[in-house]
């Protein structure tokens, strides 16, 4: 039944889907936090796919499915703002915020849930496909 | 005589296991939408569906009829794999991946109604076969 393995292909896309969305998540969320106790604040992340075959057959091409790799840290410099009154400022009077770009998450979150409607609307379509080889003949 | 009913069966499964294989891989290409580098890839369906039921094989196969002869599975294990293309990129992208989403979910509306269709004919195989069996 080589139909049965497009749920774990399209299952393995939607959970690498769903921690892209959960990095979204944690990335918007601390959009405003400013640095913490160690100095540094928080910084964005990203994940990064990668195929894995999932086929019976260890060189099977057709049942490619997908894994989250690696969560990188992007290291670019935060967002400086001036507020000496604010607890967390520096000797010069400067608060470092996140280096999240809420702009960029926005449109990572679209991206995200449409690939996951995609991959639920693929397994929808194998499962009443399934069924309906199992009503073969009658 | 068995096999005279049978064998429209046999052709009619061959192109099932083959629009499954087909579906499977299209699932592939949706699922690895994002994934960098990853190439899609698509069926030459008519070149699988002859392969798999012999229309086209005219090469014949060597016997290994001596234990320390070496099985030729070029012919076997090529099957579907060997009638596997990769897609050119439509749009170019900065991360190498040729998904074309359009195109895929296309291919894949397009193999869902054939597999429905093969799933017909084979119900209405069946049904023929079975109302001569009952002759009514």
């Amino acid at each position: 039944m080589s139909m049965m393995n497009i749920f774990n292909v399209s299952g393995s896309a939607a959970s690498a889907q769903s921690q892209r969305l959960n990095i979204v998540a944690s990335n918007l969320a601390n959009a405003d936090t400013v640095a913490g106790p160690d100095g540094t604040a928080y910084k964005a992340r990203q994940v990064t796919f990668q195929t894995q075959l999932m086929g019976a057959n260890a060189s099977d091409p057709t049942a490619a499915g997908v894994k989250v790799s690696t969560i990188t840290e992007d290291q670019t410099v935060g967002r400086r703002v001036h507020d000496p009154k604010h607890p967390s400022a520096d000797a010069d009077g400067y608060v470092t915020y996140s280096n999240v770009n809420a702009v960029e998450e926005m449109v990572n979150m679209i991206s995200a849930s449409r690939s996951y409607q995609n991959n639920v609307e693929v397994m929808n379509t194998a499962k009443s496909l399934l069924l309906k080889t199992l009503q073969m003949g009658q | 005589m068995l096999n005279r009913l049978t064998d429209a069966l046999d052709f009619q499964a061959q192109a099932l296991n083959l629009r499954s294989e087909r579906q499977r891989l299209i699932a592939s290409n949706i699922a690895n939408a994002d994934t960098p580098g990853y190439v899609a890839r698509e069926m030459n369906f008519a070149q699988a569906l002859k392969n798999a039921t012999g229309a086209g094989q005219t090469a014949s196969t060597l016997a290994a009829s001596q234990p320390g002869h070496i099985v030729d599975t070029s012919a076997t294990q090529g099957g579907t794999f060997s009638t596997l293309m990769y897609a050119s990129a439509s749009q170019t992208n900065l991360d190498r991946n040729t998904v074309d989403m359009d195109r895929e979910r296309a291919s894949f509306a397009d193999n869902t109604v054939k597999y429905e269709a093969t799933l017909r004919f084979i119900g209405s195989n069946v049904k023929t076969t079975l109302s001569a069996i009952t002759g009514q």
